[in-house]
């Protein structure tokens, strides 16, 4: 089992004819058609004017709205420009996709202001902007991660952080565990979908045992995710929160640090992340221990 | 990317938002001359530096000397000038080294009956922007937010529309404003919040806000930075930017699509993703050691990244070991090495160099390392590399 992405998971990519829009739409694929051998799952792509083209074996549609129509799609995969992207994702959630996946860096946040309105009364689930993406191991990856350091098993991965994640799930392979879905939520100050909302899918998913969430510094979604697990958490949890001796960076002005009361340092979220019984790895060699200490308990 | 409060206040201006009448200068005479064009009894002189706390902050050269200071006289104002300008000042932001002052902002006085605080930032919790106010202005707000946090009322801001009118008016009264001040915080609240949105700001700070004794609002002081995402529609801004506020490794380093920030260590780094990156020298402290930078290659780095990514390492001369981390996803091991070789040949390595490679083709990539013939130390692990490079400097 798993959350986000299984065996009915049909994907277009918006951008799919950009250069790294293509390059990943083919890996995805790759790896998808060795998970589920005769099954079409990367079923076609979106840019606007060049419906009714091919793109390495990719049909290409005008709207997403088009591309459903043709293909049954319920999942996109964002590539475009950071310009267009605010405007790709609620395309998408018009268009009636269930899942979209952003992967696209640099979004102007009020953009995101906006996206997050639009969306909040539509049956869609976002993840990201500026995130590595999804994957289920032995059914289908939508996003940039190396498909062949995941291996199919019973831990739920959720991370703010890319390549941190990769290193996050080497370890875990290192120990024997696989993984029942890996999510990279993205680190932008507005994101879809966070912490708190995939703890929840895990906790209700048959297929994941026990959880690692990878946070970093800045914000509050750690602090909120220890309320969470403490109250609604019933599985095992590890953690680890990256730049613990990261300084404290020239602030311009006051804002930033009174909006929450906090000043999201690591000590703070590994404090909060200890008394709701999360095993946080002290150090970022020692993810994969912890989630065995966590399961040991 | 943060702008200087003359620039600020020029952009409040135009957007309808009441600021101080001002002259900016860059000589001690044109100070004296800008009092006099002014023409009241008292005018304020401001050096213009990119951080907070000028008023508190006092100059290496001189240190009686304030930044900000009330003068009664062209004489005076000449003479603070004179003292600010072409040299350093140390605020509670700036540092210990401080920042050198090459413009002033000379303003009109204000007749000052009330202080209050206004900022508005981009709140991850509610997803949108939010205005904060509260009737405790003046520098010690952050005081404010920790031991009285119920002294700072919060208004979110509706992010197509901005704020409503009902919304300024209400937090007039929280503020303790009558009157002809509520009339004009109607007004005002809501073309601060118009000008937040319309110029994708990430920062818009009004400290203090001040009321004067006929009800009317000014923003005394002005601080806004813009969301580094969205400059592509406001392709104007790029010219309010100033590059001597800014690192030159640093400026140099995002010219090249890296993410450095320059540290006090002596370890350099350099790893590919900014969370990889922050866990690295984390682990670098945890054995001993100190980083000397933070930098990020991105996913996609090629040769002449790589290459300038050493380069911009390597100047730094408290560098005496360098730290090579990376996880290859979509970016391929053998390519990186390829680059690090490459780099290593043109630049030339005179300190320890300590390489650790996971990820897609890392066979080949570790084959190449050691067929070289270089002198580079390999990891097999995030704890080994570690130990390996704290342990050249021992």
């Amino acid at each position: 089992m798993s959350i986000l992405v299984n065996k009915d998971t049909r994907v277009i990519c918006q951008g799919i004819t950009g250069s790294v829009g293509l390059f990943h739409s083919q890996k995805c694929r790759e790896y998808a058609e060795e998970c589920q051998p005769g099954v079409n799952v990367f079923v076609g792509g979106v840019t606007p004017g060049k419906g009714g083209t091919e793109v390495d074996g990719f049909p290409v549609f005008n709207t997403v709205e088009e591309s459903i129509a043709a293909t049954g799609a319920n999942t996109s995969m964002i590539f475009v420009p950071p310009p267009f992207c605010a405007d790709a994702i609620m395309e998408a959630a018009d268009a009636g996709i269930e899942l979209i996946v952003a992967i696209t860096e640099g979004v102007p946040v009020l953009d995101m202001v906006r996206v997050e309105r639009y969306l909040a009364d539509k049956p869609v689930r976002l993840v990201g902007p500026n995130c590595p993406g999804v994957i289920t191991p032995g059914v289908a990856k939508i996003g940039i991660m190396p498909g062949y350091i995941h291996t199919p098993g019973s831990i739920g991965v959720i991370s703010k952080s890319g390549t941190l994640t990769y290193e996050a799930v080497w370890q875990l392979g290192n120990v024997g565990l696989g993984q029942s879905t890996a999510i990279g939520i993205g680190g932008d100050p507005i994101i879809g979908t966070d912490f708190i909302d995939l703890l929840e899918l895990y906790e209700n998913d048959p297929g994941t045992e026990a959880m690692l969430v990878i946070g970093e510094i800045g914000g509050n979604a750690e602090q909120q995710a220890a309320e969470y697990i403490k109250e609604h958490v019933t599985k095992s949890v590890a953690g680890f929160i990256a730049g613990v001796t990261a300084p404290p960076g020239k602030r311009m002005g006051h804002a930033g640090a009174i909006i929450s009361g906090g000043s999201g340092t690591a000590a703070e979220k590994i404090a909060a992340l200890e008394a709701a019984g999360v095993a946080v790895a002290e150090s970022p060699a020692d993810m994969g221990t912890a989630i065995q200490r966590a399961m040991a308990k | 990317m943060k702008i200087h409060e003359y620039q600020a206040k020029q952009l409040l201006r135009d957007a309808g938002v009441p600021v101080p009448r001002g002259i900016v200068v860059k000589s001690a005479d044109e100070a004296a001359k800008a009092f006099g064009e002014l023409g009241g009894t008292i005018a304020v002189v401001k050096t213009q530096i990119h951080a907070g706390g000028r008023g508190k902050g006092r100059f290496k050269e001189h240190p009686d000397q304030a930044g900000v200071v009330l003068v009664k006289s062209a004489d005076e104002a000449r003479e603070n000038a004179s003292r600010m300008l072409g040299n350093t000042l140390v605020t509670i932001q700036t540092g210990d080294e401080g920042k050198v002052v090459n413009t002033l902002l000379i303003e009109e006085g204000v007749d000052i009956q009330d202080e209050l605080y206004l900022g508005i930032v981009v709140d991850r919790e509610s997803g949108g922007p939010v205005l904060m106010a509260s009737e405790e202005g003046g520098m010690a707000i952050e005081e404010v937010a920790a031991a009285t946090p119920e002294k700072i009322f919060h208004e979110p801001i509706d992010g197509g529309y901005g704020l409503h009118p009902f919304q300024a008016t209400k937090l007039a009264f929280r503020l303790g404003m009558d009157g002809k001040a509520v009339r004009n915080a109607a007004r005002f609240l809501p073309q601060l919040c118009r000008f937040f949105l319309d110029s994708d700001c990430s920062l818009a700070e009004v400290n203090p806000l001040v009321v004067t004794g006929d009800g009317t609002l000014i923003a005394l002081d002005a601080k806004v930075s813009f969301d580094d995402n969205a400059m592509f529609r406001h392709k104007a801004f790029a010219e309010l930017r100033d590059l001597s506020e800014e690192d030159e490794a640093e400026v140099k380093a995002a010219d090249t699509g890296l993410s450095y920030v320059n540290l006090d260590g002596n370890i350099g780094c350099l790893v590919n993703g900014a969370g990889l990156a922050m866990s690295t020298m984390d682990l670098i402290k945890l054995h001993g050691g100190e980083p000397a930078n933070f930098l990020d290659v991105g996913g996609g780095a090629n040769a002449e990244q790589v290459t300038e990514a050493f380069r911009i390492i390597l100047s730094d001369d408290n560098v005496k070991a360098v730290l090579v981390n990376i996880f290859g996803g979509i970016m391929k091991c053998d390519t990186i090495v390829e680059a690090l070789l490459t780099a290593y040949d043109k630049i030339g390595f005179s300190v320890p160099l300590v390489v650790r490679l996971e990820g897609t083709n890392v066979e080949l990539a570790r084959k190449m390392l050691n067929e070289s013939g270089k002198d580079i130390i390999t990891a097999a692990d995030l704890t080994d590399a570690a130990k390996k490079v704290v342990g050249t400097l021992a």
